[in-house]
């Protein structure tokens, strides 16, 4: 089956980045596809790559990252939901004329209409929230 | 399947979220409570009875990683049933669409 | 029923709304999702539940609070294709609220009547 998330809050502060990430793993583990990861509120957080969480515990933004790179995941930031909180990537930052970007690896920035796509194109989406 | 697995993040005892899951969960869906949400899980509390009630017309579950975080595996009710994260995926491939209760 | 469109039959979308606007984004951010969805030609809903039929309460004026006052654009989703909103009946009530209240029409239903909508949509989206 094609599964499609929905990550709507941020790292630690909510336990649904946490959850969403459990949820892929297992997902992935059972044999299922992961169509699309999207991650809109303060789940664009989850994109960047200056998070130095203490390091005894989970490192939420490198996990993604890696599980990203590691299955071909497609992890998608809203482009409207990160202007508002200030995630960017490279090219964003140019465009908006900011002095850096911030988006961290396996992460790419895009419109509302990749949430509807995974909606679409997945056999069942899957909503992460407060 | 053709029923809405619903799933349920917050405590009962905080929020009313249970009960508008509860009110909104036709006969015979799923409910799976995860985070917080598993402590509507617990026996002897002010909101047992009503998860009791609801088992009359609902599947319950709650997710096993989140009640032991909390400590709370040797107090889940009877008649609600522990699934894994791998459980959870399942329930969600078997239901016709998931309604997350946020 | 359902729609053809260039990628196959049209999914049901349901937007489920249970929050208040301007105490938080959610309001405000999901009808963010609405809008550009309505793009996309699917079966779209919206469900008002609890405190999210507080959205659509006519007279906001957010000048006071320098926040942008968003409740126009839901007058504007007719324009858009997007005309089935469903408010529940017991939130309006438990608020002092009728439908008179709202700034655009609704249908006003039941929880047994929302329950059967819910069940029969092929994308919940919960924000």
């Amino acid at each position: 089956m094609k599964f499609s998330i929905l990550v709507n809050e941020g790292p630690y502060t909510h336990e649904a980045s946490d959850a969403a990430f459990q949820f892929v793993k297992a997902a992935l583990a059972k044999g299922h596809e992961i169509y699309r990861v999207f991650f809109y509120h303060d789940g664009v957080n989850n994109g960047t790559r200056l998070t130095v969480p203490p390091q005894d515990d989970r490192n939420i933004v490198k996990r993604w990252s890696e599980l990203a790179a590691q299955h071909k995941l497609d992890l998608v930031v809203c482009i409207a939901a990160a202007q508002r909180r200030g995630l960017m990537d490279k090219s964003e930052a140019k465009r908006n004329g900011k002095d850096a970007d911030n988006i961290a690896p396996g992460f790419r920035i895009s419109g509302l209409g990749q949430l509807i796509e995974a909606g679409i194109q997945a056999d069942r989406l899957v909503v992460f929230g407060a | 399947m053709k029923t809405l697995l619903h799933t349920v993040n917050k405590s009962p005892f905080d929020n009313g979220t249970l009960q508008a899951c509860l009110k909104f969960a036709r006969r015979g869906s799923a409910v799976l409570l995860i985070e917080d949400g598993v402590y509507a899980a617990a026996r002897d509390t002010a909101v047992s009875k009503q998860v009791q009630e609801a088992l009359k017309s609902v599947s319950i579950y709650a997710l096993k990683p989140d009640v032991e975080a909390r400590g709370m595996q040797d107090r889940v009710m009877d008649g609600v049933r522990l699934v894994d994260y791998e459980g959870f995926v399942d329930l969600v491939a078997q239901h016709k669409a998931v309604q997350s209760w946020v | 029923m359902s729609e053809e469109n260039a990628g196959g039959v049209a999914k049901k979308f349901l937007y489920v709304n249970r929050k208040a606007p301007y105490g938080t984004i959610y309001a405000l951010e999901s009808l963010e999702v609405v809008l550009i969805g309505a793009a996309f030609e699917q079966d779209v809903s919206l469900a008002f539940l609890d405190d999210g039929v507080y959205q659509l309460l006519k007279g906001q004026d957010t000048k006071g609070l320098e926040v942008k006052n968003f409740s126009p654009t839901f007058g504007a989703l007719e324009d858009y294709d997007v005309t089935k909103l469903y408010v529940e009946e017991e939130a309006l009530q438990a608020r002092g609220l009728s439908a008179a209240d709202l700034v655009v029409p609704v249908e006003v239903v039941s929880a047994q009547r929302m329950a059967e909508i819910m069940a029969g949509q092929d994308v919940i989206l919960n924000f």
